[in-house]
Order: C-alpha cells, then structure tokens, then sequence
C-alpha cells in the first residue's frame, strides 16, 4: 500500500482527502533515490483548479522522459488543511513520493493570474524554504517561475531564484544539464544563479537593481553583474507537431475543473486584440498538424478512458484545418462515449453545424464575446466583430433550435463613454428582438440572454500598458448604469446580467503591471492573513488596503496614471519579439478608434517574425 | 447483458468517495476496452450501478458493481483486461454475469459482513482480548440494543438487536455462521482485529457498523471515538425471500435468507 504523508486522521478530518493522496491514473513512479534531479511542479490553487492545468501536465510528462529527473506535484493545501499543517508542524509534501519539498532540487511555480501570489508564500511557507531568494541556503531547493505572470515578474521578483520567460518546451534541459553539473562542482548557490543567468530566456531578477525618478516611475533597470544579460529574449517552440506533448495524461479521481482530454490545437492568435495580452505574448501563431492531433486525440482517449475531449486555442476558428479534425473526431468518436466540446468557435454555418452534431442544442448556449457594446469601441479593442455578424450567428441558431446567448463584455476599457456602455444592453436587446422576429409557432419557447461583464485590466505587453485603469468607484458606477439600462430595454426580462468584483480587479490591475517595490506589500499581506485572493470567499480588501498604506505605496500610481510614451516600465528588459514600437503605434490607433488587420489579412510588423516561425513565416 | 463484479477497495483508495469510485471504473473499462452499454442521449453514461456505497475512511474486500456489457464476457478475459487497468489498492475479485430478469444489487441488498478493527498507535478498551470477549457477550444477551439513529430528517431512538445477526470476536465462528471462507482479508497488518459483524442493509433499514460500536461503547460508559477503528467490509448480501419494502431479519416470518452477491441472480451458479 501507498505510504501517505497525512495520518488518517487527518485525511478523515478535511475536506476532498482525494486532493492530498496522489497516486492518480497515469501518475509516473520513479525512486527518488535513483535520480540526480527532484524537480517539484507547483500549481499555485487548490487541487481541482492545479490538475486542469495543460502546462504542467506537458511539463511534467517532458521531465520525466528524463532518466536522471524525477518531476513530482504539489498544489495549494486548502483552509482547512492549511491550519492542521501550521498547527501539527507538517510540512509540505508532493503528491507522488508524499516527500517533503523542501528535499526537492528544483520547486517550479506556474504563475497562471496575479491573484495567486500569496498562495505561492503559503507554498514556500509550509515547505519551509525561506519566502525571499536572498535568504535561502544551501540545501534548498530552487524556486523557479513561470508562465504568463512572469512577462512582469517584478511585484514578487524577491521570491524567485529564476524565472523562466517563454514557453517550458525549450530551454528546461540546459536548465538541467547545468545544475547537474553545478552539483558535481559543490559550487555555491551564486555560482549556479550565474550559470543559469547566461541561459537564454532564464531572468535571476537577485542580479537586477532598479533605481526611481522622484515622481515614482522607474528611472533605470540593471544587471549588477556581468554574466547576466540587460534583456531577456522570450523563449519560443518553432515547431509545434514535433515537440512534448503527453500521451499519457494524468487522471485525478475527483473532479478537476477541466475533466477531460484538452487537445492544444495551435499555439498564439492572428487577431491582435488589444486588451489581450495572451495574444501578444505568444505571437507569432503556430499550428500543430493534423496527423500530430489526431495521433495524440487517439492515443490520449486510449490512455485515460476520458470520455470527452476538447479543443484548445485562443480562438479554434482560426485553424485552417479545424473542419477536418472536427469532423475526424465526431467520426471516430461519436457513439463510443466520447462527447467533443468546442469552446471558443466563432459562430457561423459551420460551428452551427458541428454544435447541432454535437450537443443537445435545448441545453447548449451560444456564446459571443463581443467585448464591448458599440462598433466605435470594438475599433478601439480591434476586436473584428460586427453587430451585422452576431445578429446573423444568432439568427441562424434560433431558426436551428437554440434560444439561449450568452455575451461577453468587459467595463472599463479605454476612451469607455456612457454612451458606449448603453450599448451592452442595446446590443442584448438586439438579439432578444431577432429572437422575436421568428412567428411565435417557429419558436422554441423564450429566448434566455446572459450578459457578463468583467472589468478591463490593462496589462503589460499590449497596446494598452500605458492606459490608466478605472478606479472600483468608477467601475462600480458603470456597473449600475448599465444594469439600469439592461432593466429599461424592452426584452428586459429575457437578460440576465451578470458582473464581476470591482475589489479583486483593481488589485490585479496593481500587480499586472506594478514594480519590485510591491514585494513587500504581498509579503505582509500574506503575514496577516491574506490567502486565496482569487476566491471571493477569502479575499480581505481591508488587509490589503492597510498593507499599502504601511509601506506608502499608492495603488493609483499603479491604476490611475496614464503612463508618458518614454516611461520605463518594470517589464522592459523582458523581449518578446513584439516591440514596444508597435505596441504604442496600437495604442495611438485605437485612440483613433482605427482596426489594424490581423496577421493573416496583411502583416503589421510587430516584431514577432524575429523568431523565424509560425505564421510570420508563412506569410513572408 | 447484466454483470456484477465484485471488488476490494484498500490503502489510499479509501478516501476516495463511491461517485469518484464509479468515475474511475468508468474510465478503467474505457482503457480496458471492455463493452459496455451506454444510456440514450445526447450525454449518455455507462450503465453502471453500485450495491451500496462505502463511506470515505472505510477498506473493503466485498464491494460490488453491476454494468451491462454489449456481450457475454468470460470471467477470466474480464478480470484480466478490467486489473491490468486498476491500481494497486483497487482490485476487481469477481465476475459474473447476471440472470436477464435479475434485479440489481441495489435493490436487493439485504445485509453486509464487517470487520472491526483499532487502528495503529490507538487505544481501545476492546483491545484486551479478555475484557473484548466479555462485552461482546454482553452485548449479545441484552433484550434490546438501544441506540439513537440519526438520519437527514431525525434522530430517533432505535432497537438494533434484531439487525445484528451475528457479532463475535472470533473469525472461526463468524466463518462458520456465514459459511464463507474469507481468506486473505486486505487489511494492514498493523492494525489490531477486534470483532466480527453481520447487519441488517439495504434501502430500507441500514445499519452501519459504527452504530454497534458506539453501543457498545454506550455499554460501557465510553467515549466512542470514530478516529480510532478502522471499519472493512467484507461480504454483502441479498436476500432470497426479497420483497419490496419488507424488511427480513433472522426473526421475521420469512425470515431472511441470505445468499452472498457474487451468486444472487448470477446465470453461472444454480
């Protein structure tokens, strides 16, 4: 039988024990012993959030086909098991040997969203490795960061070793190499930092000093030691059918938010949105082949007994191939149990078609993300969606059976009137009325409309770094005002509307795009208590609040400013192809509610086809 | 085709809740590319139902699974390509195919086998062999067991005497009484055996064994800490004499008649 770091006990005592065993279908077993490297992988969350993580399931699949390495996980212990570790002096383990992680080589932490930040403390905290980098020793392990956060790692730079700028495929083996090598040295724990600060992509933020204007803003940022590098070139897999990727996922035995086989079809998005950051960062597109797919989609639904299995990508419509693997996939799967989920598809005959194939189209929604209400302001976003086009997509789902929408928008978007605001409603109404347009006898009962709003966080590397954020007051405003106009409309009461915490967005806006000097406000938070930030249920506005006063950090220089064309910002030593060039010309355009066309359509010279791949290489 | 299959449930895999248990025999058959049937929809499931589920923290070596295959299997192919598929702490026993007119194990559950036992490093005043033999004897004379049941609506005091039909420390006796050979028992040899059980289960009546074990800590004027024992199942039943809603015990008329699940309806036995 399995040997479990937890006594029953305890297992008996919290909340999804399940979360803390291990053991699932797929996970790999090695002996620790007979390894050269631990390498710890950490989703900063509870569990079932961790699990549903593609990234790390294509890490740790990529590190364990090394012989000499042994990569492990560990998730966030939730409240309840929190409080018994602190209190029963239990430290924090990995699932698979159920080991302490303090023993580990390497801990490696996915930053996914800003709001996780403290959670990364507790990690550290009940593993026992010291919180900041300059005081740990020896014998602990490295910490080591990644994903999208770490396109500004500055707010938590003190609690990283290294932090690892671009995508896991490419660099982790030199990574590796080195350290075994360091090891065979007994080298210092510097002389390590050194070697791996000359690794392409690899940020060692102890070896960067930042000095400030008076005003605030940051006045230069700099190695202090020769071996590292003034910028850190993004990392980029150039071919992405002949790569890591699993084939045998892992399997948890309760359910994870994501309960199925996720198929990354393709990797970066053509259409320059400018709000979104995801689509800068991983510029340029790169598909994966159709044989690689469907090789994988095979072997994955083989290997896990999942009976769905889902396409991902930042907007599925955009690969070419995507009938022939959709349709590929219905055939070889459909009526063996195995159901085909197809988020983000850009709603026309064809998604229509597929949809009505299959999902129960009474209990299936449609679903738009118009982004903003008016055609004025999604000129600013460069999002390339017309009223004309989701009134037909709707109008073609009704007249095929569905009646339920759900919209999209965001609050708070730059140059945002009122006017533009009225829109959400006036557009969900729109829909309503087509709806309503059909002769009632061709109707499917009411139509149901769902709108959401979120509220807009400008982000570093797109167009929009430099514009200010509104404050909670004014998003909580806007937040009335539309809801007063959504209750005014005719079909009012066919629209749900739904929004998102004003409080949690504001502090994600600090951090998105904040500096080092934020270090020590999450440090103290985290000592009084803040966990969980990203759960309503935890977060502690007033903890928070306090914790800046004390250092005298004004959240607004964060939020509120708009940032001058010259301003240095915390992220610039970082390249990720797309340059700041571009970036303030997109910014300068969208104040003139002018579309820039997406890769595809003509080349914008962003800076991307450095990289020598993907699209910029097909295009050229 | 209807099939029952029997399996044991130990070690980590016992905090594993019984709908996750279902989630993860669902998957195992799809790796094991076994056929089974599927309902009818747009999000069919597989036809899959348990006997009655295992409480989080409980070991098992007589729990029980009933599919529909799309055809006959035999029972060797079956165990062989269903355990290449399970871990270590899972492990499917047995397999039968099922009488088309059977009812499921469900619905003709009519009582279950227990084994008791302290768990490592726990004390227990049943841990003395002596003092142990003494209460459950005790405990066997009395006229009426008196405990107050609990369910979601009420709390209501209950007599259990007549659902506990057999309860001994010994394992030859217990064996004897229900005629099963229980063999190899999946349980850690570091915990400590302390008493042998047979209660009355099913839909309508459902006694668990923690409610023998605080009666008889009642008995005794102690404080019945669930932390300390660790509950196995080790056999479950249906009854013969079965009847919607009725309820037989040793002393009704019928009276049950017991016939261990792995047999009840299956078309290889009679």
């Amino acid at each position: 039988m399995r040997k479990l770091a937890l006594s029953d006990d305890i297992l008996l005592k919290i909340e999804k024990p399940a979360r803390y065993i291990g053991g699932e279908i797929n996970m790999v077993k090695k002996d620790p012993k007979a390894v050269d490297i631990r390498f710890c992988m950490c989703f900063p969350d509870v569990y079932e959030i961790g699990m549903s993580h593609l990234g790390i399931q294509i890490l740790y699949d990529m590190f364990n086909l090394r012989e000499d390495t042994y990569c492990e996980r560990v998730y966030s212990p939730w409240m309840d098991l929190d409080r018994l570790m602190r209190e029963e002096h239990i430290p924090l383990f990995a699932l698979e040997s159920q080991e302490p992680v303090k023993d580990f080589d390497f801990l490696g932490i996915t930053l996914q969203y800003e709001m996780c930040y403290t959670n990364i403390l507790q990690i550290l905290d009940l593993s026992g490795i010291p919180l900041c980098a300059r005081d740990r020793m020896t014998e602990d392990p490295f910490v080591i960061g990644g994903g999208p956060c770490t396109y500004n790692p500055e707010p938590i730079a003190d609690f990283f070793d290294i932090f690892y700028i671009g995508e896991g495929e490419t660099v982790y083996g030199e990574l590796l190499d080195t350290y075994k090598a360091w090891k065979k040295k007994n080298g210092t724990r510097e002389d390590f930092l050194k070697e791996a600060a000359q690794i392409p992509g690899l940020y060692i933020p102890m070896f960067y000093e930042a000095s400030y204007h008076d005003d605030g803003t940051l006045a230069s940022f700099v190695p202090t030691i020769p071996e590292a590098p003034k910028t850190i070139l993004k990392q980029v897999e150039k071919d992405m059918s002949d790569t890591f990727y699993p084939e045998r996922p892992l399997v948890p035995y309760i359910k994870a938010t994501q309960d199925r086989v996720v198929l990354e079809i393709q990797r970066g998005c053509i259409r320059g949105c400018r709000f979104c950051q995801a689509g800068m960062l991983y510029r340029p597109i790169r598909p994966r082949s159709l044989e690689f797919l469907k090789q994988r989609a095979k072997v994955m639904l083989e290997s896990t007994g999942y009976e769905e299995i889902s396409l991902s990508s930042l907007s599925s419509s955009d690969y070419k191939e995507l009938s022939d693997l959709v349709y590929w996939l219905i055939d070889e799967f459909q009526g063996k149990g195995v159901n085909i989920s197809l988020p983000s598809l850009r709603i026309d005959a064809f998604a229509l078609d597929v949809m009505s194939k299959v999902q129960d189209i009474r209990k299936s929604s449609l679903t738009f993300a118009p982004e903003a209400g008016s055609q004025r302001m999604r000129n600013v976003i460069n999002k390339g969606l017309t009223e004309e086009v989701i009134l037909k997509g709707a109008m073609d789902a009704f007249l095929g059976g569905w009646n339920r929408v759900k919209l999209y928008f965001m609050l708070g978007l730059p140059g945002e009137t009122f006017d533009d605001i009225e829109q959400i409603a006036v557009l969900s109404d729109k829909i309503a009325r087509e709806y309503y347009t059909i002769p009632k006898e061709e109707r499917n009962g009411k139509v149901n409309i769902v709108t959401s709003t979120s509220i807009f966080v400008p982000k570093p590397f797109t167009p929009f770094q430099w514009a200010p954020m509104n404050s909670k007051e004014e998003a909580e405003e806007k937040r009335e005002f539309l809801l007063s106009k959504v209750k005014s409309q005719l079909n009012a009461r066919s629209i749900k509307y739904n929004c998102h915490d004003a409080d949690v967005s504001e502090l994600e806006g600090v951090f998105a795009r904040g500096d080092r000097r934020l270090c020590d406000v999450i440090l103290q938070a985290y000592k009084e208590g803040c966990i969980y930030d990203a759960w309503g249920e935890f977060f502690k506005y007033d903890v928070w609040k306090k914790s800046f006063e004390e250092h005298g950090i004004s959240m607004d220089f964060y939020l509120k400013r708009e940032r001058g064309e010259d301003e240095l910002f915390p992220w610039d030593f970082i390249d990720i192809g797309v340059t700041k060039r571009f970036l303030l010309k997109e910014y300068k355009r969208s104040k003139e509610a002018v579309v820039t066309p997406n890769c595809r359509a003509k080349c914008s010279g962003c800076g991307a086809a450095k990289f020598g791949c993907g699209e910029c290489v097909i295009s050229a | 085709m209807k099939a029952r299959l029997k399996f044991s449930k130990i070690g980590s895999m016992r905090f594993i809740g019984h709908l996750d248990v279902m989630r993860y025999f669902q998957k195992a058959m799809k790796r094991a590319n076994i056929e089974i049937s599927y309902s009818q929809g747009f999000s069919p499931h597989q036809l899959m139902s348990f006997a009655s589920p295992l409480g989080i923290g409980l070991s098992s070596d007589g729990e029980y699974l009933d599919i529909v295959l799309e055809h006959a299997m035999e029972k060797e192919d079956f165990l062989s390509r269903i355990n290449a598929q399970m871990n270590e702490e899972i492990t499917v026993t047995d397999f039968t195919l099922l009488e088309e007119e059977s009812k499921s194990s469900m619905a003709v559950l009519a009582a279950c086998d227990y084994l008791v036992a302290l768990k490592p490093d726990k004390t227990s005043f049943l841990s003395d062999p002596e003092r142990r033999k003494e209460v459950l004897s005790h405990l066997n004379s009395r006229e009426k067991i008196e405990i107050l049941k609990k369910t979601k609506r009420s709390e209501k005091m209950t007599d259990i005497k007549d659902n506990i039909y057999f309860l001994t420390e010994d394992r030859k006796a217990f064996e004897n009484f229900t005629g099963l050979n229980y063999g190899q028992i999946s349980l850690d040899e570091t915990v400590l055996p302390l008493f042998y059980v047979q209660l009355t289960a099913g839909s309508v009546v459902n006694i668990k064994p923690e409610l023998v074990l605080e009666a008889l800590c009642g008995q005794e004027g102690e404080i019945f800490d669930p932390l300390c024992f660790q509950i196995h199942r080790l056999e479950m039943y249906g009854d013969l004499n079965m009847k919607k809603g009725e309820v037989h015990t040793l002393t009704t008329e019928p009276r049950c008649e017991l016939v261990s699940l792995s047999k009840y309806g299956s078309k290889w036995i009679n």
